[in-house]
């Protein structure tokens, strides 16, 4: 077997939060690692680090992702949302008021994660049943709330009804 | 000890036709990486032997799903969502439809591969018996061509299967000839979402005047590989749907699996499980004199 140069950091392209970012990195960096370490968005968490927990989902491409099981060059050309990306300025996401109005959160660690989580099964479902709330979020675990907050916010900010 | 990404290459050909040209000229020595939800939680965990990548999570070709008139061929890459969304497969093939919706949660269902399922080999990979049952074979492609195996060929061990080392999963072909099968599928687990199958079984059957004109079973997590469970099959095939069959066709099966002890679960409670899992199925087909 022929000896091969050492793995280099390479140069990765991609949009945060509408942004363009380059970053350094070793390809089989996690994704999560780059957002934290080498961006500083710090709000995307790290739980189980295997993809059950989905503390450090974030949207690719629009689509939900563990962060945690992406290595950084497969994000390459990507559009990146992470929770930083959804306040604007200083105006909460509707969703990221309604946990606050309905106390759907308590340790913080699975909120960024439940918040994108509940925008993506907004966008694809704007009135969801219970049952699809309850899906939405099944890859999203909590182990404060008991849920039952976390579920009546997703509902309040479907419904419209958060405070402006 | 949590992985050092410096100790890893990751290649991104780009093309399939560079990823085999790559795996040509060191056989056995590249790990595909497609969703990751498999390969990054050993990554994580610093157990991943392998240490060149190479990225098959960006081919086209292995994401497309082609329908003809005979049969359905999924892309390896196809996600658990792909097929979740897909109508052909929903209204023809609901088993696979379910494992896919069983299998993790959105975020995994996004990433998560059918191809990677096979390819993972787990026993309790959900959607394996399905792919059982529903008589599957798969294209396997290399720079030598490509070969059309049976999926019930496929694995012949704990975690080995008949890929070769510079082989690459290309696709997954159903026929689309099931009309007039009755079909199951139950997985048993902890909760419905990021739980591992303790015990998972699939079954079709075709049925004629109150008998049992065809049968297929499947069941995962109750040995080393995803298992057809052919002795079973035999033993209802052409039968009356009665307890008596029940009891036969019970100890039969019992005889053919080899559950164990592991984490989630114990050898006892997967074989009585799946014993009842295979009453309720049989107790759902048209003209079943089972009691419950």
């Amino acid at each position: 077997m022929s000896l091969l140069p050492a793995p280099a950091k390479q140069e990765i392209s991609f949009t945060v939060n509408g942004a363009p970012r380059t970053i350094h990195a070793f390809p089989m960096a996690r994704l999560l690692d780059v957002l934290r370490e080498a961006l500083d968005l710090t709000g995307t968490k790290e739980g189980c680090s295997e993809g059950e927990c989905g503390s450090c989902s974030i949207l690719l491409d629009g689509v939900l992702v563990n962060s945690c099981l992406i290595p950084a060059l497969q994000a390459t050309g990507s559009n990146i949302v992470t929770i930083e990306g959804l306040a604007n300025d200083d105006h909460l996401h509707p969703l990221q008021k309604a946990f606050l109005e309905c106390g759907a959160a308590q340790c913080g660690i699975c909120t960024p994660g439940m918040i994108l989580a509940a925008v993506r099964l907004l966008e694809k479902t704007p009135k969801p049943s219970i049952e699809e709330i309850r899906e939405g979020l099944s890859g999203n675990l909590c182990r404060c709330t008991g849920y039952l907050q976390i579920f009546e916010a997703v509902e309040k900010a479907s419904r419209n009804e958060v405070a402006d | 000890m949590r992985a050092d990404p410096a100790d890893y290459e990751l290649a991104a050909p780009g093309t399939l036709e560079k990823v085999l040209a790559l795996f040509a000229d060191g056989p056995g020595t590249w790990l595909p990486i497609a969703g990751g939800t498999d390969v990054m939680v050993l990554y994580s965990a610093g157990k991943l032997p392998a240490r060149k990548l190479v990225n098959i999570g960006d081919l086209r070709e292995l994401r497309r799903i082609e329908v003809t008139l005979s049969e359905v061929r999924i892309g390896a890459g196809c996600t658990y969502t792909d097929l979740r969304q897909h109508s052909i497969i929903v209204n023809e093939f609901p088993l696979l439809a379910r494992a896919a919706e069983w299998t993790g949660g959105i975020a995994n269902q996004n990433r998560g591969t059918l191809g990677g399922n096979v390819a993972n080999a787990s026993p309790a990979g959900d959607s394996l018996p399905v792919l059982l049952v529903y008589d599957a074979d798969l294209i396997l492609v290399s720079v030598r061509g490509e070969r059309r195996i049976p999926y019930r060929t496929f694995h012949t061990g704990y975690k080995k299967t008949l890929l070769a080392p510079d082989e690459l999963i290309h696709s997954i072909c159903i026929s689309r000839n099931l009309k007039g099968y009755i079909s199951y599928a139950k997985k048993v687990g902890a909760r419905d979402a990021q739980a591992i199958s303790k015990v998972f079984l699939a079954a079709m059957a075709r049925i004629s005047n109150a008998t049992i004109e065809d049968v297929r079973l499947a069941a995962g997590s109750v040995g080393p590989i995803p298992i057809r469970l052919i002795g079973t099959e035999l033993a209802l095939a052409g039968r009356a749907i009665d307890n008596s069959l029940l009891e036969t066709a019970g100890k039969v099966m019992a005889q053919e699996i080899q559950p164990i002890n592991d984490i989630r679960s114990t050898a006892g409670y997967r074989s009585v499980v799946l014993r009842n899992l295979l009453g309720e199925f049989l107790q759902g087909l048209p003209g079943a004199r089972i009691d419950s």
